[in-house]
C-alpha cells in the first residue's frame, strides 16, 4: 500500500476537493510551497491570488457570507499569518464560517525564532472559534475535516489550521473522514419545547410587540421564518446592521435598522414595546446603547440564539431559547397556527398608530435640492439603477451607515459588511469574494476614500480575474465618521481626519486597467451609474462621487446613551 | 461571590492557554488555577477559583463551555463539595522559635518535611482559609518562603463529574 501514500501537501488539496471547495483565496510563500505545487497540478478548485493576505481572508469571508458555504483562505507562515489576522478577527466578530490554512516553519524549527516564524496558534487564539497546529501528517485529514465541521456548525466562526512545512512533505495513507464526532463539541440545535411554548404564548399576549432580528437570522437561513412569523401576527420588525435582508426592507411591517444610526420608529418601538422577540441578535452596544436605559419599560424579552453565551450577556431575558433559529421559529409558527388564539387586534392597532406617528417624522429625509451631491442620494440612485437586487459590500464609516439606511435590502446575504470588528479595507476584497461566488451577479462596493485606500492594491486582483465590480466611492475628503464625532463631541477640532493629497482616483483606476469616472454634480449621478451598470457592465468601474463634505449620519445616538436619546439633525 | 469551577478538558497542548486567555481577554479574575491529567490520560482536570457576581459567573461557565477543547464544566459551589490546597512553608526555626513552630505545625496537622539547624519546611493541607490561618498564627518574621498549589475541588457524596 506504500504507493497509495500521499504527502501532506497532496492531502491538503485532496481534503479541500473532498470537502467540495470550489474557490480558495491565498498568497504563496516558503512554508506553503509544497501545497502550492499541488494546487498547480489540480483542477478541482480555483485559487485566486490576491495582493495582500488580509484581502484573501476578507474575500473568503465574503464568499461565505454570500453563499452560506465555508470560505477558505491559504497563507504562508510569519507575515502571511499576521497579515491574515485582521481578516480572521473580522470573521470571528461576525460569526462567519471560514477555514484558514496557514503555513508554519518545520516542526523542528518551531520555537527557534526561525525565518518567517510566528506562534500563529497563539496569535490567533483569541479571534478564532478554534485552531489547530498539525504536528503529524497522520492527523492532517482528520484535523481539516474537524476544522470545516467546527467552522460551519453551532455558532459559526473561523478556524485556523497551522501546518508546518515538514508535515506537508511527510507521507501517509489518505482517507477523508465522512463524519466527525467530538466529545467536547456538541452544539445545541433544537430549542427546548417548553420554552418554545412559553414564547408562542408570550407573543400572542403582546400588546406592543416587536421582532428584533440580527445576523443570526441571515447566517441561520431563517429569513423566511422571520417573514412568515411577522406576517402571521402582523407585528413590526427591525433588523440590526448585520441582520439587514433578514426581512424584506420595502415591506410596511419593516421599521428599518435600529441602533446608533437606526430609525426613530425602530428605536422608539424597541424602547416602548412590551414583548420583544430577539432572534440571532446579541444586544450589542451599538444596538441597545446603554443597557441600563434600555430596560426602562416593563417589557418581556424572548431571546432565540444558537450560542448560549449570547443570552443574558448584556440584557437579562425572560425566555431564553438555545437552538438553531430557523428550527425554533418553525416550531413557534406551528404552535401559533395550531392554536385558536389571536393577538389583541385593538392593542395592535393602537401600537401601529403610535409607530406610524414615529415613522411620520421621516427621520431619513435629507436635502434633495442641494447643489452638491448628497451621499444618501447616490445610494438611493444605486438602489434604483440596480433594481434593488445587487450584492452590496461596504467598508466602515459614514458610507457604511448610508448604505445600510438607504439601500433597501430585500433578501438575505446581499448586504456584506464588517459589523462587529468594523474593519476598514473590507469592502473591495469582500466584493471580489462575492463576485467569484456569483460571477453573473451585480456586485457593488460602497466605500469611502479612507477605507478604499486600505486595500486598494486589490484592483490588480480584480483585473487579473476580470471581476466587473462597481466601486461606489462616496468621496467627501474626510474620514467622515471620525469628523462627525469630532464635530459633535470634540468642539470641531478635526484632528487628523482630513486627507489632503488624495490620488486621482480616475487615473488610479485606469492605471490598474479599469474604468474610472469622477462625478461632481447631482444631475450626473444617475447617468454615471447607468453607464457603469450598462455600457461598462463587463468592466470594473471606479465611480468617484465628490459628495458633500459636511454631511452627517442621522439619526444618531451618542455612545453610552439610551435608545430614546437620538440626535436627529 | 467566590466560586470554584471544575473542568474536564482534552489533554491537548494549548488547552490551558485557551482557558487562561479567556479569563484575561474578558476581564474575569482568577484566584487560583490548578491542572493535571486524570486517570484517563486523554483528559485533564482543572480547578479554577474565581470571584464575580452571578451574571459574571454565568458568563464564565458559558464561555468555558464554548471552548472547543472543554468537555465538561461544573460550578462546585452550586452544591456541597470538598476543597483542599497544599502549602509548603519554610520557616526560620532557631532558638526558642524552634519549639513554638513545631507546636504550631502539630496543632494545624502539618508535617515537617525537612529540617536544618536553622529551618523547618512544613507541609500543610486544607481549605485555603486554614492555610491562611496558619500563616497568621506564626510570627511573620519567621516565614522565609511559601508555596501554594491553589485549590483542588470535588463534589461530595454521589456528585460525580465524569464523561
Amino acid at each position: 500500500m506504500a504507493d497509495m501514500e500521499l504527502t501532506g501537501a497532496e492531502i491538503v488539496v485532496r481534503c479541500l476537493r473532498d470537502e467540495g471547495v470550489r474557490h480558495i483565496f491565498g498568497y504563496p510563500g516558503g512554508a506553503v510551497l509544497n501545497i502550492y505545487d499541488e494546487i498547480y497540478k489540480q483542477k478541482d478548485f480555483q485559487h485566486i491570488l490576491v495582493r495582500h493576505e488580509q484581502a484573501a481572508v476578507h474575500a473568503a469571508d465574503a464568499y461565505a457570507r454570500c453563499t452560506g458555504q465555508v470560505g477558505v483562505a491559504l497563507v504562508t507562515s510569519g507575515p502571511g499569518a499576521t497579515n491574515a489576522v485582521t481578516g480572521i478577527a473580522t470573521a470571528y466578530m461576525d460569526s462567519i464560517p471560514m477555514v484558514v490554512i496557514t503555513g508554519q516553519v518545520p516542526t523542528a524549527a518551531i520555537g527557534q525564532d526561525a525565518f518567517q516564524e510566528v506562534d500563529t496558534v497563539g496569535i490567533t487564539r483569541p479571534c478564532v472559534k478554534h485552531n489547530f497546529l498539525v504536528k503529524d501528517v497522520k492527523e492532517l485529514a482528520s484535523t481539516i475535516k474537524k476544522a470545516f465541521y467546527i467552522a460551519a456548525t453551532g455558532r459559526p466562526g473561523p478556524v485556523v489550521v497551522d501546518v508546518p512545512k515538514d508535515v506537508t512533505q511527510h507521507k501517509c495513507a489518505y482517507a477523508y473522514p465522512k463524519s466527525v464526532t467530538m466529545r467536547s463539541y456538541n452544539p445545541t440545535s433544537k430549542g427546548h419545547a417548553g420554552q418554545i411554548k412559553k414564547a408562542a404564548q408570550m407573543l400572542l399576549e403582546a400588546k406592543r410587540p416587536i421582532l428584533y432580528t440580527g445576523g443570526g437570522v441571515v447566517l441561520g437561513n431563517a429569513a423566511e421564518q422571520v417573514t412568515e412569523l411577522a406576517r402571521l401576527l402582523g407585528y413590526p420588525v427591525t433588523n440590526t446592521l448585520m441582520g439587514l435582508g433578514g426581512y424584506p426592507s420595502p415591506d410596511p411591517l419593516f421599521l428599518g435598522m435600529l441602533g446608533m444610526h437606526g430609525t426613530i420608529e425602530a428605536n422608539m418601538a424597541m424602547q416602548h414595546c412590551d414583548v420583544l422577540l430577539a432572534v440571532g441578535a446579541r444586544f450589542d452596544d451599538r444596538v441597545v446603547g446603554n443597557p441600563k436605559h434600555f430596560a426602562k419599560e416593563a417589557h418581556r424579552i424572548i431571546h432565540i440564539d444558537v450560542d448560549p453565551s449570547s443570552i443574558s450577556k448584556r440584557v437579562r431575558v425572560d425566555v431564553p431559547i438555545v437552538g438553531e433559529v430557523g428550527q425554533v421559529l418553525d416550531e413557534i409558527i406551528k404552535l401559533i397556527k395550531a392554536g385558536k388564539e389571536k393577538p389583541d387586534q385593538q392593542a395592535l392597532k393602537a401600537w401601529w398608530a403610535q409607530i406610524e406617528l414615529w415613522r411620520s417624522q421621516d427621520c431619513l429625509k435629507y436635502d434633495r435640492s442641494a447643489p452638491v451631491i448628497k451621499p444618501q442620494f447616490v445610494v438611493e440612485k444605486l438602489y434604483e439603477v440596480t433594481g434593488g437586487d445587487a450584492f452590496v459590500t461596504s467598508d466602515v464609516g459614514q458610507h457604511q451607515m448610508w448604505a445600510a439606511q438607504y439601500y433597501k435590502f430585500a433578501k438575505p446575504r446581499r448586504w456584506i459588511n464588517s459589523g462587529g470588528l468594523g474593519t476598514m479595507g473590507f469592502g473591495l476584497p469582500a466584493a471580489m469574494g462575492v463576485q467569484m461566488a456569483h460571477p453573473d451577479a451585480t456586485v457593488a462596493c460602497i466605500t469611502g476614500e479612507g477605507s478604499i485606500q486600505m486595500n486598494i492594491q486589490e484592483l490588480s486582483t480584480c483585473k487579473e480575474n476580470k471581476l466587473p465590480l462597481k466601486i461606489i466611492l462616496l468621496n467627501n475628503g474626510y474620514l467622515g465618521m471620525v469628523r462627525q464625532w469630532q464635530e459633535f463631541f470634540y468642539e470641531e477640532r478635526y484632528a487628523e481626519s482630513y486627507m489632503t493629497s488624495l490620488p486621482d482616483f480616475v487615473k488610479l483606476a485606469e492605471a490598474y486597467g479599469h474604468v474610472g469616472m469622477t462625478i461632481e454634480k447631482p444631475e450626473d449621478v444617475e447617468p454615471a451609474l447607468r453607464d457603469a451598470f450598462g455600457k461598462y457592465k463587463d468592466r470594473l468601474v471606479f465611480l468617484n462621487f465628490l459628495t458633500d463634505p459636511r454631511e452627517n449620519v442621522f439619526p444618531m445616538i451618542p455612545a453610552g446613551k439610551g435608545l430614546s436619546e437620538m440626535i436627529l439633525v | 461571590m467566590r466560586h470554584i469551577i471544575s473542568l474536564l478538558m482534552e489533554n491537548e497542548s494549548g488547552a490551558l492557554s485557551r482557558v487562561s486567555g479567556l479569563f484575561s481577554a474578558r476581564g474575569y479574575n482568577i484566584e487560583s488555577l490548578t491542572v493535571a491529567p486524570t486517570e484517563d490520560a486523554t483528559l485533564s482536570r482543572m480547578t479554577i477559583v474565581t470571584r464575580g457576581s452571578d451574571d459574571v459567573i454565568e458568563q464564565i461557565t458559558k464561555q468555558l463551555n464554548k471552548l472547543v477543547d472543554i468537555v465538561k464544566v461544573q460550578d462546585l459551589t452550586d452544591g456541597s463539595h470538598i476543597e483542599r490546597e497544599l502549602m509548603l512553608v519554610k520557616v526560620r526555626a532557631s532558638g526558642e522559635m524552634r519549639e513554638e513552630l513545631k507546636r504550631m505545625a502539630d496543632i494545624f496537622r502539618g508535617h515537617i518535611l525537612d529540617v536544618s539547624d536553622k529551618t523547618y519546611t512544613i507541609e500543610l493541607t486544607g481549605p485555603g482559609t486554614k492555610l491562611d490561618a496558619f500563616l497568621a498564627a506564626i510570627d511573620p518574621a519567621a516565614i522565609l518562603e511559601t508555596v501554594r498549589t491553589g485549590a483542588s475541588g470535588i463534589g461530595r457524596g454521589d456528585r460525580v463529574m465524569k464523561i
